[in-house]
């Protein structure tokens, strides 16, 4: 009995406490910067998609909601056909973010995303891709991956950044 | 108030009615409950407010609560109903009937005698007790001797059962439901 | 005439207010259980959110009002109906102010009774039409409560009754002029509160409720305006309550400065809000503890109660 009568004083008290709650509409609350909200896919500082269609992220997710087919253009740059993320499935765990080896796909601090039509809800990659590097400004995966792409903007192996020379095997020296 | 009497003696009877025809116990029960409320408004309109109060807040109130309670705890279904059906036919009914029409009869004979009209006045609680007391004082001590029984009876049986452990709360519980049953029996004594 | 106008003007005003002060009550409630819980409650229809139960009335009617095949049809209409006229009838007898009141009955204290007493049915018939488990134990639980807590509900009052020499509650007040009857009955006044929230099956009693263990106990077949009639039931119960509470303790509407009927309101607002408060900080007990509570406590706690107020009545002739 006395239990409850304390109980009751101090919920009482409570009454002139501020309310905790906010109001969140009108009141936006602070998102840190490493939210897992909506997935992106970003490009590179030149404009390129980052994306190279390997496969990582649709295996590394959990709930299975990636679904993506790889295409090659006439570079030799992999990149994917279609990239698509079922957001009704999707658990937002940030696996994908993580098994990405290029960094394409990021994970952004925003999760407004209600829908009336639950179809609205699967992304393609018009509706995924972005203008601009996302997270990390001066990343760019073919300047640093040691492999040859033509056309315009190519480069040889051994130009990429802090890449040494490929080594000739038929050279006698080390 | 003449108009009110013999409606609600007429929804009495007819609720009454139903309770003995009905096929579902638990429909009968209401009609039952129906018939106790009709006989409060009798018991009013004769002049007699605590009388119906008590009548509503103890028999339509309580008592018919714990028959409620046990029918549901029964959960008769069509089966039950078909028994039902089975126990109306003439033969189980033609007898009562007959003896039922015989008190109707008498009762008839009684109110052509003097008119049927009974002099009203106000029995109040107060009037109530000193009667209970003074005159009836030997009748209520010997129902509360009764309740009594049946209170130590009730507490007996939940008792005995609770201490063989399995199905303690069960027991416990009916047994309860035993001194819920004399609870307010007693406040009528 | 002027006084059958008068009786009428009575009537629908009173019933008119207390529907709406019962449909505000759940707004009022959500509020404070915000305040009291460090958050806000509902605050975005209207100012302050005062329109939320019109917006939730609107919902409730505009639901699809479903009747499970099978149930007991007939039962499960009567059931939601049998709660609101008994609540509302039992506020027929509250003597509001000197000239407010719908009847001023000579037995309108047992009369009460009757009523709180009859409204177990729509709980436990309700129960048991929906024809589903957790229905029939929020039934079964109900029947069990209401009915431990009714008898001493009743016996709590006769301290009252000896006091003050009457059944009819404008008498009561009237007796309370010099000395409220929450000084003297004190213990009486306790029980009454205890048995009144098990009456008006309000946490932390509302076991035949209990949407933690039950889905929704008794109601949980129950949608559109018949769960709506429910709900209104249960608030006008509350309303109920807590003006029987000010009528028989707190002295009605007496009080110094004040017109009657702001003291009237202003007492039973702040017995709702005590209500309300229970509902904040009370956790539900277990079925056998409530019942254990009734019988071993509360039960004796009122006898004992009613044998020393007899006694004193008795001995300096009050």
């Amino acid at each position: 009995m006395w239990n409850a009568l304390k109980t009751m004083w101090t919920i009482f008290l409570h009454m002139f406490h501020r309310p905790v709650t906010v109001q969140y509409p009108d009141e936006k609350p602070y998102i840190p910067p490493r939210w897992r909200g909506r997935i992106i896919l970003s490009r590179d500082p030149d404009g390129e998609e980052r994306c190279v269609a390997c496969y990582l992220c649709a295996a590394a997710c959990p709930v299975d909601c990636i679904a993506l087919q790889a295409t090659e253009d006439e570079h030799g740059r992999r990149y994917p056909e279609f990239f698509r993320i079922n957001f009704s499935r999707c658990i937002f765990c940030g696996y994908c973010e993580e098994a990405c080896p290029t960094d394409a796909i990021q994970l952004t601090s925003d999760f407004e995303m209600g829908e009336y039509d639950r179809k609205n809800l699967v992304y393609e990659k018009e509706d995924l891709l972005i203008d601009g590097p996302g997270k990390y400004p001066d990343y760019n995966f073919y300047r640093v991956a040691g492999l040859a792409i033509t056309g315009e903007g190519g480069k040889n192996k051994g130009e990429a950044e802090n890449e040494a020379p490929p080594v000739d095997l038929h050279h006698l020296l080390p | 108030m003449e108009i009110t009497f013999y409606l609600s003696g007429a929804i009495a009877i007819a609720a009454t009615l139903m309770v003995i025809t009905g096929l579902s116990a638990v429909h009968a029960l209401l009609y039952l409950i129906v018939s106790l409320l009709a006989v409060a408004i009798v018991f009013f309109v004769l002049g007699a407010p605590f009388a119906a109060a008590l009548e509503v807040i103890i028999y339509a109130g309580a008592i018919m609560v714990l028959f409620v309670f046990v029918m549901m705890m029964l959960n008769l279904g069509k089966a039950a109903a078909a028994k039902e059906r089975d126990w109306l036919n003439p033969g189980m009914w033609v007898g009562p009937a007959i003896l039922a029409a015989l008190l109707l009869a008498e009762l008839l004979y009684i109110f052509a005698q003097d008119g049927g009209t009974s002099p009203t006045v106000v029995v109040d609680a107060k009037a109530v007790g000193i009667s209970l007391f003074g005159p009836y004082l030997l009748g209520v001590e010997l129902a509360s001797l009764l309740l009594l029984a049946g209170l130590v009876g009730a507490c007996h049986l939940g008792w005995h059962e609770e201490r063989e452990g399995d199905g303690a709360g069960l027991a416990r519980r009916s047994g309860q439901g035993g001194v819920v049953a004399d609870g307010p029996s007693r406040e009528n004594g | 005439m002027s006084e059958l106008a008068h009786t009428w003007t009575n009537v629908v005003v009173i019933l008119i207010f207390v529907f709406s002060f019962a449909a505000l009550l759940s707004w009022i409630e959500r509020r404070l259980l915000g305040v009291w819980q460090d958050r806000y409650g509902p605050n975005r229809v209207g100012p302050f959110g005062v329109l939320q139960s019109v917006a939730d009335a609107i919902k409730l009617l505009a639901k699809e009002d479903w009747i499970p095949p099978f149930a007991d049809k007939a039962l499960f209409v009567l059931a939601p109906a049998v709660i609101a006229i008994t609540t509302l009838l039992a506020f027929a007898v509250v003597p509001v102010a000197p000239g407010i009141g719908v009847v001023d009955l000579n037995i309108g204290l047992l009369f009460f009774l009757a009523m709180s007493s009859l409204g177990v049915y729509s709980i436990v018939l309700g129960g048991w039409a929906s024809n589903n488990k957790y229905s029939l134990l929020g039934g079964f639980r109900a029947a069990a409560q209401m009915l431990s807590y009714e008898v001493f509900m009743g016996l709590s009052l006769m301290g009252v009754v000896m006091l003050a020499g009457s059944f009819n509650l404008r008498d009561i007040v009237t007796a309370q002029e010099g000395l409220w009857f929450c000084i003297p009955q004190i213990l009486g006044l306790i029980t009454f509160t205890v048995a009144g929230i098990a009456e008006a099956r309000r946490l932390p009693f509302d076991l035949p409720e209990a949407e933690n263990e039950l889905v929704a106990g008794f109601h949980t077949e129950y949608s559109s305006m018949k769960f709506g009639l429910f709900f209104i039931g249960e608030y006008v119960g509350i309303i109920v309550i807590s003006a029987m509470m000010v009528t028989l303790f707190f002295g009605g509407w007496l009080g110094p400065l004040l017109p009657p009927l702001m003291w009237f309101l202003l007492k039973t607002s702040i017995i709702i809000g005590f209500f309300i408060l229970l509902r904040a900080s009370l956790p539900r007990p277990r079925y056998d503890q409530l019942m254990a509570y009734g019988w071993k406590v509360m039960l004796p706690l009122t006898l004992f109660n009613l044998l020393i107020t007899g006694a004193i009545v008795l001995a300096w002739g009050l």
